[in-house]
């Protein structure tokens, strides 16, 4: 509000730079093809290789970097102004891991295959059972301790359960698919997954953004945001679906992707006021292009076996989670 | 204009009895004090006006509507609230901290309309705090930062203001300061009421007072008929000088009694 032109600035950058990343991992895999060819197939008239893996390969993987990275980055900032704690994220809180266990559940007992919409379904009310639980654990508790806490004992009650049906699955392929939600990624998905989540983050986007204005009212706690007009059953409620929807299908196609949800509402906030409400939007566009250029870093870099997303995020997330703690172990 | 009614308004905080039967009627233009031991039930009476805890027998009625009856949108219009030692969660500006008081007023989506920024800038006047308006609030002193939540109260312009202990942590100029500032708000016609425990500023600035000891309403009165040696020595067991006959009351505590 008082520094709306510098938020209109930030906006603006954040989306240039995730314009630019979606442009990148467009041209930029691990086929090297030239962009000519690549651009020929923009304007229509390319050869059949080249619009195979522009349009079927890289095109999909693109739109799912940018869905999924913004409905992590948004639902972090949402988590940490309703938590009022800066190492909230849907992975520490055991979201992501509680959704991961809901699509490995579809997929040991063979749901999955009885209809398409069961493993996001299955995501989603993971996410809600761990959401729920975390509430019960934490939910009165105004010590960020507590909350944390109890997000790592459901998230490794959620990990324990993955592993349990990896060590239990009858075969290494049905074991190698349920790594996937372990480790997170994007790599050979097709526009199939795009329509799973599509819908899941805008709703669950929609829900998360309509409540800016509460998370800034609930800087001065619960009553105060009480007593400012706030009713914080119903954006409860709001925030509980919105995280759990949004990144409930995220994960349903791209398993669990840690810490993108943590570090990026931590890098836009120095250039906002720092109010809940202000790192919102920017930290959907960071997300977004944080999560394509990791992508990218997965497929340019040179390994044996590809490098999975969850993998590179988590080394990226774990040093601005050690530092924060670091900075704040005076406060203990 | 708000007038703020209790009936026999019982409350119980985890399943033991923090107010009992407490009947008051607060009207504006005025600053009522509520003043008690620690443990009276102070607070508690705060927040059962603000309809924060419920009542578990009696009504608490803001112009006659049953406070449940009202939307929580409406109600932070009529009732501001400072809280006692309120915490902030987040290193806000001071300017950013005092705007979330035109929370109530801004209607969905919207941004700050030119009638916001100008409250805002009065509550910072009001409570000399403009200076600081570029400063993170959670890097300003105790006394200062209570000043600018205070501000964040007068933000909202409601035509009601509780203020629970707002002179904790303020240096003796800037209590009377505040004192006289809730003062004007009240002769504007605000209805105010405010927790105390300095028993001279009670007497010297209220105009009426409210006694709570174990959760009732012991003495409810101008602050003369309130404050005698008798009624101290049995509330708060101490043995205190009161002088009320001239224009500046002063009560001083002496002794403890037991």
């Amino acid at each position: 509000m008082i520094s709306s032109r510098s938020q209109t600035r930030l906006l603006l950058v954040l989306a240039l730079l995730t314009f630019a990343s979606a442009i990148g991992s467009l041209l930029l895999g691990s086929a090297p093809i030239a962009i000519g060819r690549l651009a020929a197939v923009a304007v229509g008239h390319g050869d059949r290789i080249a619009s195979v893996i522009l349009i079927d390969l890289r095109l999909p993987r693109t739109l799912l970097g940018l869905l999924v990275g913004a409905i992590l980055g948004l639902s972090g900032a949402v988590l940490q102004g309703y938590l009022r704690n800066p190492l909230a994220e849907p992975a520490v809180l055991g979201v992501s891991n509680g959704a991961g266990l809901g699509a490995v559940v579809a997929l040991y007992f063979g749901l999955a295959d009885l209809h398409p919409l069961i493993l996001p379904l299955l995501a989603i009310i993971g996410a809600l059972i761990s959401l729920g639980a975390l509430h019960l654990l934490a939910g009165r508790s105004e010590s960020p301790l507590t909350l944390v806490l109890a997000g790592i004992a459901l998230a490794s009650l959620a990990t324990a359960g993955i592993a349990l049906a990896l060590n239990l699955s009858p075969n290494p392929f049905a074991a190698m698919e349920i790594m996937t939600w372990l480790l997170g990624s994007l790599d050979d998905r097709s526009f199939h997954h795009v329509w799973i989540v599509l819908p899941c983050v805008l709703v669950g986007g929609a829900l998360l953004l309509a409540d800016g204005r509460a998370l800034d009212a609930l800087s001065l706690g619960e009553e105060g945001a009480s007593t400012l007009g706030v009713n914080l059953k119903r954006v409860r409620l709001r925030l509980l679906l919105g995280t759990a929807i949004g990144v409930g299908g995220a994960v349903a196609v791209s398993g669990a992707i840690g810490f993108v949800g943590l570090i990026v509402p931590h890098l836009v906030r120095p250039f906002t006021d720092r109010s809940p409400s202000a790192v919102l939007l920017p930290s959907a566009l960071g997300g977004a292009a944080l999560l394509t250029l990791a992508d990218i870093g997965v497929r340019v870099i040179p390994t044996t076996s590809e490098l999975k997303l969850g993998v590179v995020t988590a080394f990226l997330g774990v040093p601005v989670f050690l530092s924060y703690l670091l900075k704040e172990r005076r406060l203990w | 204009m708000v007038t703020i009614r209790t009936e026999a308004l019982t409350v119980s905080l985890g399943g033991r009895r923090v107010l009992h039967g407490v009947d008051a009627t607060l009207e504006p233009g005025g600053i009522v004090g509520v003043i008690g031991p620690n443990g009276a039930g102070k607070s508690t009476l705060a927040r059962a006006l603000l309809g924060l805890v419920p009542a578990e027998l009696g009504s608490v009625t803001i112009n006659r509507a049953p406070i449940a009856s009202i939307p929580r949108s409406a109600l932070a219009r009529q009732v501001a609230y400072l809280p006692q030692g309120q915490t902030l969660h987040w290193p806000l500006s001071v300017e950013r901290l005092v705007g979330l008081g035109r929370l109530p007023h801004l209607a969905p989506f919207s941004q700050l309309a030119p009638t916001d920024a100008a409250a805002i800038e009065r509550a910072m006047a009001k409570t000399d705090v403009t200076e600081f308006r570029a400063r993170t609030a959670t890097e300003l002193s105790g006394g200062e930062r209570a000043r600018v939540m205070l501000a964040r109260a007068l933000a909202v312009e409601a035509p009601a203001l509780i203020t629970d202990e707002p002179l904790a942590a303020l240096d003796p100029g800037h209590q009377i300061e505040v004192m006289e500032l809730l003062a004007a708000e009240a002769r504007a016609g605000a209805l105010v009421v405010v927790i105390l425990h300095d028993l001279t500023m009670a007497a010297r600035y209220c105009d009426r007072l409210l006694l709570l000891d174990h959760g009732r309403i012991v003495a409810d009165g101008a602050p003369a008929a309130v404050l005698d040696e008798q009624r101290l020595a049995v509330v708060y067991g101490i043995r205190a000088a009161i002088d009320l006959t001239g224009p500046k009351p002063l009560i001083v505590p002496l002794s403890r009694n037991r």
